[in-house]
């Protein structure tokens, strides 16, 4: 059998996208979480804690719609103009918040500018994504190669909804994060953060997956129908006991559990969003094997992938590992 | 040319996106280099004054990667969201080169730039080091592919087109290492080195000029003088090659840059004139004779051929290029005498005591951005009406958007770029301003942890104040 390059690309995107929003959801909900910091040496110590990280989380998204355009050329061409404004505004958040990063140890005068630029340049960034992410599985209008919908499309209910949706999934995210970096009552206060993100997350998955399926027959289909439905049964369940261990971790005070909980939520509904989506690329229009270009490009950026993305992962690690253990107050790397 | 609304206005935002964008990897291309050869002297003699002057440029280096990294994440996405039908026909070649530039350059920095801020004690001298220089390596690669693929719109080729209208890729080699990129990237490495040696040369003759003892000041000018000796010939040689190729595929763009409209042979090099469309002349026009024709042809009666050898909507816009081409190479002169100049006083040992040359060297600082600006300008107004010369052409590579959206987007961009960047560039400028100090803080080794610094750089402590000093591990 030949090997079928879409595929082995679908996968290999679809996890840049997911390194992404793991990765940068910590950072971004910890921008999301900075105003409920008691003072500034509070904040000093959350932002530490992703300071040396934070670009490389970035790189994935990076990655993940650079990896379109190389791969999928079509997805890319249809996806971007139909959900332009949630994109633009994403893009600003990111510099806003990417920016303070440097700007607020420079500032003296103007510091609180650039916590609030942190802050709601990862709201917005975060918000941006979870409505871009509910336009998409709602379908995008394709008509010649192109987009062919409004430019308001992407706005409505369901996308405001899975925008809130992202936004308290990356405060559980950033919540567990800070739990996990930092002590005393730093951490304390994280812990009741993680709690009511928790309890909102969850409901949120639910609100979500309920609607979903009434978007479209497809969706119906491959959630309720037989025998697709014994492929997809197992995630709710597992969502299930995943919550479970998310809590039970808050309440023992595990220091770990609960940030490893929250990450395989997102797992799981990001497995969850693949099942409904599989095989399509833009949602009901446009397939995996209608969007790839040719084999001639897949097979020579997949060369370079191979080899490279094992050596990123692997310096990634390294840089974690380097950046290990407890962030204190009033205290630098060492 | 009469563009649809929307066009124009994707075309200002990419242009304003990407001139904003370039400004700053200009700057960290060279900069991460010379971090590299600062710390590598440092590892090599011990000498205080290196690591010294490493930490003084590493905060300004963290301010300006932050700021090139958001504005480069807004540039990937612009050419989905503005330049969708161009997305669609060039992604299969235009993609996996830019792939590989996240890949193989984007992961290697961002991997490696917390080290390199925040990790010297945590790894020790010579890994800090290596992740020096995998920054400084990663910036290059970028370079690499990013002006592979600006070159492949340049000089297409290796390509097909299949049954779609996409460019296919046909031999990636030859798209790779397409006919105008080895110049292209040697003459954006080398501006980028030469940008970077007027800002620190500016920095250092700043201080020079309040306290010439200052060592720092005196390293970073002196280090600075000789990149501008031995780098800005190179840079006139390599740019002169450069127009030769330019020459050999895109000849409009040469004759509008010369502001040359009809065929000649032994045309004059142009120092002043104004190019004018209409009349299909250029007026007020000063130049030495037969030099264009030995420059470009490299023989005196050499034939270049003029404007209006093409139909009327095939010419670029040639005021802008007659201008933006005399900038940059005169800012290239302006470099060489500078470097010239340095030479004559290092000699004479004057080069840390003679004003005025610091005086010049302050005004030169801002010069590179200029002739980059300049420089870019130049090559892809000149390829106008194209976004793949010869191929395909601007107005069919635009998105199907409204003009709203993109009117909408484009003031957004504007106004958030001034604001931040506007404040960024502050925060440079008055880093800058500080004096160089022994024992410069930020990046400890060996010593005591400063307290709330952790960002290269605690927040603009006064010298008097060291901060809470905390007892080492
Ligand atoms: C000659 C050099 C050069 C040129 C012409 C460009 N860039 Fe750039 N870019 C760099 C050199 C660079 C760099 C030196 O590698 C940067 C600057 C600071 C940094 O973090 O890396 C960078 C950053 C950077 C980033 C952020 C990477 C990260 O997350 O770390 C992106 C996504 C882009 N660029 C994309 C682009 C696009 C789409 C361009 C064309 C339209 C472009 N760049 C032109
Ligand atoms: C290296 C990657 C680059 C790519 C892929 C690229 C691509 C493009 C594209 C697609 C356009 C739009 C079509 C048009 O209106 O001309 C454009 C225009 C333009 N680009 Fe580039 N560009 C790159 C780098 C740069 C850089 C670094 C600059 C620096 C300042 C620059 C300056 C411009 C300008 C000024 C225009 C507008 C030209 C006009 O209005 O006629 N480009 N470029
Ligand atoms: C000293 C004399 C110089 C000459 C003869 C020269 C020549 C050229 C030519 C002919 C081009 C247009 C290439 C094209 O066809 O697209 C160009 C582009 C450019 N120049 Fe120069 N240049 C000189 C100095 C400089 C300096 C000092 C800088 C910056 C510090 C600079 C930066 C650039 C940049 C960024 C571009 C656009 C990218 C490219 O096409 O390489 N140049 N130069």
């Amino acid at each position: 059998m030949e090997l079928d390059l879409a595929f082995i690309w679908a996968i290999l995107i679809a996890f840049a996208v997911l390194a992404y929003i793991i990765l940068d959801g910590f950072d971004l909900g910890i921008g999301i979480l900075f105003p409920f910091l008691k003072n500034t040496s509070q904040r000093d110590v959350a932002m530490n804690t992703v300071a040396p990280i934070w670009d490389g989380n970035e790189t994935w998204l990076v990655l993940g719609g650079g990896g379109l355009f190389a791969v999928f050329p079509l997805a890319y061409a249809v996806i971007m103009p139909a959900l332009y404004a949630p994109i633009i505004a994403m893009l600003l958040g990111l510099i806003f918040r990417g920016v303070a990063f440097e700007f607020r140890w420079k500032a003296n005068t103007s510091k609180v500018v650039w916590d609030w630029s942190f802050t709601i340049g990862s709201f917005v960034a975060a918000f941006a994504q979870g409505i871009a992410l509910g336009a998409l599985v709602q379908g995008i209008d394709v008509a010649d190669r192109a987009y062919a919908g409004g430019w308001w499309d992407w706005l409505t209910p369901f996308s405001i909804t899975t925008g809130i949706a992202v936004v308290i999934g990356y405060t559980l995210l950033g919540a567990t994060w800070l739990i996990a970096k930092t002590e005393g009552e730093i951490q304390e206060q994280a812990y009741a953060w993680a709690w009511t993100a928790g309890i909102g997350l969850i409901v949120m998955i639910g609100i979500v997956s309920f609607w979903t399926p009434f978007l479209n027959a497809v969706y119906m289909q491959r959630w309720f129908a037989f025998p697709a439905i014994l492929y997809a049964a197992p995630v709710p369940l597992l969502v299930v006991a995943t919550a479970y261990s998310l809590f039970k971790g808050l309440e023992m005070r595990r220091e770990l559990q609960p940030f490893l909980s929250a990450l395989a939520l997102f797992v799981l509904c990001f497995i969850g969003l693949g099942i409904g989506f599989y095989p399509y690329m833009v949602p009901h229009s446009i397939t995996i094997w209608q969007a790839a270009g040719p084999d001639s490009s897949l097979l020579f950026l997949l060369v370079g992938a191979l080899v490279l993305l094992p050596l990123i992962l692997a310096y990634t690690a390294y840089s974690y590992w380097v950046f290990r253990g407890k962030i204190r107050e009033g205290e630098g790397y060492h | 040319m009469d563009l649809p609304l929307a066009v124009d206005l994707a075309r200002i935002q990419f242009a304003f996106t990407v001139s904003f964008h370039i400004v700053f990897p200009a700057f960290t291309i060279g900069l991460a280099s010379y971090l590299a050869v600062l710390e590598g002297l440092w590892l090599l003699t011990g000498r205080q004054v290196y690591i010294d002057a490493f930490k003084y440029w590493l905060k300004i280096f963290a301010v300006s990667f932050a700021m090139g990294v958001v504005s480069g994440i807004v540039m990937s996405y612009q050419f989905g969201t503005n330049w969708s039908v161009f997305a669609d026909k060039t992604g299969p070649i235009l993609g996996p080169l830019m792939g590989y530039e996240v890949l193989s350059a984007f992961f290697l920095e961002a991997g490696f730039l917390g080290v390199m801020l925040f990790g010297m004690d945590r790894v020790g001298k010579h890994l800090h080091f290596l992740a020096t220089l995998l920054v400084a390596f990663g910036t290059f690669f970028s370079a690499f592919w990013i002006l592979s693929v600006n070159s492949w719109m340049q000089t297409p080729v290796g390509y097909a087109i299949n049954d779609v209208g996409q460019f296919v890729p046909a031999d990636w080699w030859q798209i790779v290492f397409n006919p105008s990129f080895p110049y292209r990237l040697v003459h954006m490495v080398l501006a980028a080195y030469l940008t970077t040696a007027f800002v620190v040369g500016a920095v250092g003759a700043w201080h020079l000029l309040r306290d010439n003892t200052n060592q720092i000041a005196r390293l970073s000018f002196s280090m600075a003088m000789w990149m501008a000796v031995v780098v800005a010939p190179i840079q006139l040689f390599a740019g002169d090659l450069h127009g030769l190729n330019t020459l050999k595929h895109q000849p409009a763009k040469i004759a509008a840059m010369e502001g040359l409209f009809e065929t000649e042979r032994g045309m004059p090099l142009l120092l002043f004139g104004w190019p004018d469309m209409e009349a299909e002349e250029t007026r007020y026009a000063i130049g030495i004779p037969k030099l264009g024709s030995f420059v470009l042809t490299h023989d005196w009666v050499g034939e270049v051929k003029g404007l209006k050898a093409w139909p009327k909507e095939e010419r670029p816009y040639a005021p802008v290029l007659f201008w933006s081409f005399r900038i940059m190479v005169g800012i290239g002169m302006l470099m060489i005498a500078i470097g010239f100049w340095s030479l004559v006083l290092r000699f004479t040992g004057r080069l840390h005591e003679s004003g005025l040359i610091h005086r010049a060297a302050v005004f030169m600082g801002p010069m590179g951005f200029v002739a980059v600006l300049a420089g870019w300008v130049t090559t892809e107004m000149g390829r106008q009406p194209y976004t793949v010369y010869g191929l395909l052409k601007t107005v069919d590579s635009v998105s199907p958007l409204a003009a709203p959206a993109v009117g909408v987007s484009l003031a957004a961009f504007v106004v958030v770029y001034f604001l931040v960047f506007g404040a960024g560039i502050y925060f440079l400028l008055r880093l800058m301003s500080k004096p160089p100090e022994t024992g410069e803080p930020g990046l400890p080794e060996d010593e005591p942890i400063r307290s709330t610094g952790i960002t290269p750089t605690p927040p603009l402590r006064t010298p008097d104040d060291p901060g809470v000093v905390q007892p080492g591990e």
